[in-house]
């Protein structure tokens, strides 16, 4: 149309580009509008059959039109060109092509179409067929599928926000704006949210300037939010629903101070939903040719954008809102020919009539004809008789009309059939929702139901356009007995694709209805599920992408880490150092120079990440006796003791040391895994098992820094660095808790020790810990300390046969680990009442063993343990490997593992063995304690 | 889903973990009834409706707290501190409003 349009500026030309063609439309403009406008009719490519496909709809309803946007690392596939604003420069792609629209050599799947029919992959993908799916698995998956996503990074950013209102109105159509209205003049916080850019919804249609007044009203109220181009996709418990605003997407980039989109989280008391409705196409031997539209669409682009959708229009409907769309095209200048309504009978056939187009009554249209575009249609009467051939470019379908019932579905409504409407209606609403304007059915037509013409006349119809889902897919659904709404979806697809089946699941049921002969009202529909509409990656995301996915911990001797060569590595939160390269080494040689520094000389580590528990009040030591498998009560002032936590099933929870620091006072250190869950285990028991105990538990973790120092010279080190305390083995025995000074910070120091070598840890102030460590450093340089890391801990434990995390696996008892003897007899603690279940006293368990590979082979954790050495016929496993490490003390590859019977089997060849990796490699069952096992350089 | 903590106000799940049933009694500390135990450590009915739970208000004051929680809308319909300085928060709540 040359002039017109209520939503585009004539005056503002805007020029972008569809598949490297220039595309001219005007300011308000929609990428399908302007298509429109330019005389594309094919605009896509189906999912499955490459047919061509072109505009259905004119909202974000549109199943066919999806396009790709920009380039870069903005591409965003799978975009609705109904639903994409047009602006100067943007570039947009059709998808599912090759080489073009025009000529897709993929489309000649659509010779091979029972290849592709329902169940595809499900058939495909067992029997005989199994192996020629793997041959033709790639073309497949290239020829069936939609647009392709980006791989640069997103420049742009995503926010996330939260809004609390009284009253959430969904959609700004007539309905909404009047809710919101109402709302607003009840003096209520209320926001409203519009998917498009305009307020008005099906008003815009309206010959009065109503919204226009309506949206200045509610602008001018304080108590009202506006959301644009926001779509409420999600309905959660407790009236929290989600939004997607899309604030730049209709420019060429965010602006500097806007984000790309930002995702809503709105808190409402009361939820209006004013969605509207959608209409429904109906079900025909081609009716997915270009030109085949909704009549609703046709409208709308004639009225909004000034765009004449075809030359010759004819439309099918059965009801009188269809005659009544007719006669406005009409009075628009469009030339509609012919209205086709299988009724008999209209109320308003004979206004329709009067403006020269021709009724046919008890018409449907059998068959579509031409190859890229509507060229005729040949019709047939509803009793099967032949029809007449019409000469039409466009079929204006009006089949009735669909609400969007999706968010009340979500949040738990059950949809009812009105068999008067054809269509379901939202149904009984949870409390605090309500529905209003089409979307509760007000206003829709009445409607006749269709005879079904699938059967009768041949060629493929469409029930679901985007997933490509004919009639005889849904018939085939039922012959092979998926005939419940939950089984055809999933095995047809049909209603599954982009669009949630907003125009198809109706007739979709109505097929499924009549081939199992069944009323509509008794199929019920499937539950819908967010989201909504599709929702960017990006916009979840938020800013929680890249190094802000999540929070990071950091000791605060971290910058000494990584200014001294340290590869960090993350456990949890925490970055913690692996080893710390000197020039010319791998973590592989580094920890080994480590290892061999503190078993020859002195070594620091970093044990900030240690939990730690402050454990104070008068009951405190009867508390930690209950906790401990083993006992604390008799711990007495000055001395630590290594403590084992069980679960109440008896299985170990978590290991740690407990220092009492005074009478009523305990300091308890958790695995730095562990340090949230004791907490809260500690938390617990005390609010909730046994609040009479007098007893409070603080987290210190973030107060207490920690280094371990330990090898031969370590007690010198500490000697020479620190003041106010006894260094002597008997003044300071092992176990011993002091307090002492470095230069004037106050520390804490036990002799504890982890690596089999005389020990100590030091605590110091969380701000004072960089201070302490270089201070450690510089006294233990004359006897050559070095800082080591994970994998020389983990090493040196591992020679000693102590447990850490990967035997603490949930699965263990104190007997399984070998630390049976720590368990007290004489007291009641958590999981003393099941730890004698015979299930976990069995001698066949699981239990602690040492392994050493006979040969130079690596022994890797998660090898299985067998008694076969015969890599291909391994035989049943006997255990696990759980911890690994290169030896640097014994020279070859050691490891722990969990072996059924345990140490019965000492002294025993095995065979570790690692089917994905092809290893297969011998080991021998030693004790776990693998390297000073009298323990003599603790004392030395 | 909100949760009005007695000590913080109404504050989001996100900040809360689940502590499970609060109906069960940990059997007494010198009990070696097995079923006894087996039922405090293993049975957990599943009930629809009201249910009586434990959360804790982790990311917040820390407090545990006795929850009734209708399980099929997740409407909460009552809640109590735990502890042995429940009742003196309690007392200073009351005495605020
Ligand atoms: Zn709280």
């Amino acid at each position: 149309m040359s002039a017109g349009g209520r939503l585009v500026d004539r005056a503002q030309p805007v020029h972008a580009r569809f598949d490297g063609q220039p595309l001219q439309g005007y300011a308000g403009d929609t990428l399908a509008s302007a298509l429109l406008a330019s005389g594309r009719r094919v605009v896509g490519r189906s999912f499955k059959y490459h047919r061509p496909r072109g505009l259905l709809a004119a909202g974000p309803e549109e199943p066919n039109a999806l396009v790709t946007l920009r380039d870069g690392g903005r591409r965003e596939p799978n975009i609705p060109a109904t639903t994409v604003e047009l602006f100067e420069g943007l570039v947009a792609e059709s998808q599912n092509r090759w080489p073009s629209l025009d000529h897709d050599l993929l489309a000649l799947f659509g010779l091979g179409g029972p290849l592709l029919q329902a169940g595809f992959y499900y058939k495909t993908f067992m029997g005989p067929t199994a192996k020629a799916w793997r041959l033709y698995e790639p073309w497949i998956r290239r020829a069936a599928g939609l647009g392709r996503a980006g791989r640069d990074p997103d420049p742009d950013r995503y926010d996330k926000a939260s809004l609390w209102c009284d009253v959430l109105v969904i959609g700004a159509g007539p309905a909404g704006l009047a809710a919101a209205a109402e709302a607003a003049g009840s003096g209520r916080r209320v926001v409203l949210a519009e998917q498009t850019p305009r307020l008005g919804g099906s008003g815009l249609l309206d010959d009065s300037d109503a919204v226009v007044a309506a949206e200045a009203a509610l602008a001018a109220s304080p108590d009202v939010t506006i959301l644009r181009r926001t779509t409420v996709w999600g309905a959660y418990d407790g009236m929290v629903l989600a939004a997607v605003e899309r604030l730049a997407d209709h420019l060429p980039a965010p602006p500097p101070d806007l984000p790309r989109q930002r995702l809503w989280r709105i808190h409402a008391r009361e939820v209006v939903l004013a969605t509207g409705a959608v209409e429904r196409p109906m079900v025909f031997p081609g009716n997915d040719l270009p030109g085949v539209m909704l009549a609703d669409a046709v409208l709308r682009y004639a009225l909004l954008w000034g765009v004449a959708a075809g030359r010759r229009i004819a439309v099918l409907t059965n009801h009188d809102r269809g005659h009544e769309v007719a006669r406005r095209l009409a009075g628009l200048g469009l030339q509609v020919t012919a209205v086709i309504d299988p009724r008999p009978t209209a109320a308003t056939a004979a206004e329709t009539a009067a403006l020269g187009i021709t009724v046919y009554h008890g018409h449907l249209v059998a068959a579509v004809e031409g190859r890229h575009m509507v060229r005729g249609l040949r019709l047939a009467g509803v009793d099967g008789s032949a029809g007449p051939v019409l000469d039409a470019d466009t079929l204006a379908v009006a089949g009735g009309w669909t609400p969007l019932v999706q968010l009340a579905s979500q949040a738990g409504a059950q949809p009812i059939w009105d068999e008067r409407r054809q269509t379901f209606l939202p149904g009984p609403l949870p409390t605090g929702w309500r529905a209003v304007g089409a979307c509760a059915g007000d206003g829709l037509p009445e409607v006749a139901p269709l005879p079904d013409v699938t059967r009768r006349h041949r060629g493929k119809a469409f029930v679901d356009l985007q997933n490509d889902v004919t009639a005889e897919d849904v018939r085939l659904a039922v012959r092979e007995g998926f005939g419940s709404v939950e089984h055809l979806k999933r095995y047809t697809t049909l209603g599954m694709a982009t669009d949630q089946g907003r125009t198809s699941s109706v007739n979709g049921l109505a097929l499924l209805a009549a081939a199992r002969d069944v009323p509509i009202a008794e199929l019920g529909t499937t539950r819908f599920r967010p989201p909504f509409a599709p929702v960017a990656l990006g916009a979840l995301a938020g800013r929680s992408r890249g190094a802000h996915l999540r929070p990071e911990r950091r000791t605060p001797m971290h910058d000494w880490h990584l200014a001294h060569g340290a590869e960090m590595y993350e456990t949890g939160l925490w970055l913690r150092p692996r080893a710390y390269l000197r020039p010319g080494e791998t973590v592989a040689t580094a920890y080994v120079r480590e290892a061999k520094a503190v078993r020859e000389a002195v070594g620091i580590v970093d044990v900030s990440t240690l939990g730690k528990i402050d454990v104070q009040g008068p009951d405190s030591a009867t508390f930690l006796d209950r906790l401990y498998c083993n006992a604390m009560a008799s711990l007495p002032v000055g001395k630590a003791r290594y403590g084992l936590m069980l679960r109440e099933d008896g299985m170990v929870f978590d290991d740690g040391t407990a220092w009492r620091l005074g009478p009523d006072r305990f300091l308890v250190t958790t695995t730095t895994a562990n340090a949230a869950t004791v907490l809260g285990h500690l938390e617990h028991l005390l609010a909730v098992v046994w609040p009479e105990l007098r007893v409070v538990v603080t987290s210190v973790t973030d107060q207490w820094a920690g280094m371990a120092v330990a090898g031969p010279h370590s007690r010198e080190v500490l000697a020479a660095a620190l003041d106010g305390v006894e260094m002597s083995h008997a003044a300071f025995p092992p176990m011993g808790v002091r307090e002492a000074r470095c230069g004037a910070i106050p520390v804490l120091v036990a002799r504890l020790s982890f690596s089999g070598e005389r020990a100590y840890e030091v605590y110091a102030p969380w701000t004072e810990g960089e201070a302490v460590w270089r201070r450690l450093l510089a006294a233990g340089e004359p006897f050559g300390i070095v800082a080591y890391g994970l994998e020389a801990m983990g090493a040196l434990r591992i020679e000693k046969g102590h447990v850490a995390g990967p035997e603490l696996d949930g699965r263990t008892t104190p007997a399984d680990l070998g630390l049976g003897r720590m368990v007290s007899r004489r007291k009641s603690f958590v999981g003393s009442a099941m730890l004698d279940r015979p299930g976990l006293t069995q001698a066949s368990r699981l239990q602690l063993v040492g392994l050493i590979a006979v040969d130079r082979q690596p022994v890797r954790a998660g090898a299985h343990l067998v008694e076969s050495a015969d890599r291909a016929k391994p035989g049943r496993s006997l255990g696990h490997v759980t911890s690994w490490t290169w030896s640097p003390a014994l020279g070859r590859y050691a490891a722990l593992g969990l072996l059924e019977g345990g140490l019965r089997h000492a002294g025993r060849r095995l065979w570790a063995t690692y089917p994905l990796r092809r290893e297969h490699v011998p080991v021998e069952v030693v004790h776990p304690c693998l390297y000073d096992r009298e323990g003599a350089r603790l004392d030395g | 889903m909100l949760i009005p903590c007695p000590c913080c106000g109404p504050r989001s799940v996100a900040e809360f973990t689940y502590g499970g049933d609060a109906t069960l009694v940990r059997p007494p500390a010198d009990s070696t009834d097995p079923d006894a135990w087996c039922r405090y450590v293993y049975a957990r009915a599943n009930p629809k409706g009201a249910h009586l739970e434990l959360w804790q208000h982790s990311g917040g004051c820390r407090c545990w707290l006795r929850v009734v929680r209708d399980t099929a809308n997740h409407t909460i319909m009552r809640v109590e501190l735990l502890g042995p300085w429940a009742e003196a928060i309690e007392r200073k709540r009351v005495a605020a409003e």
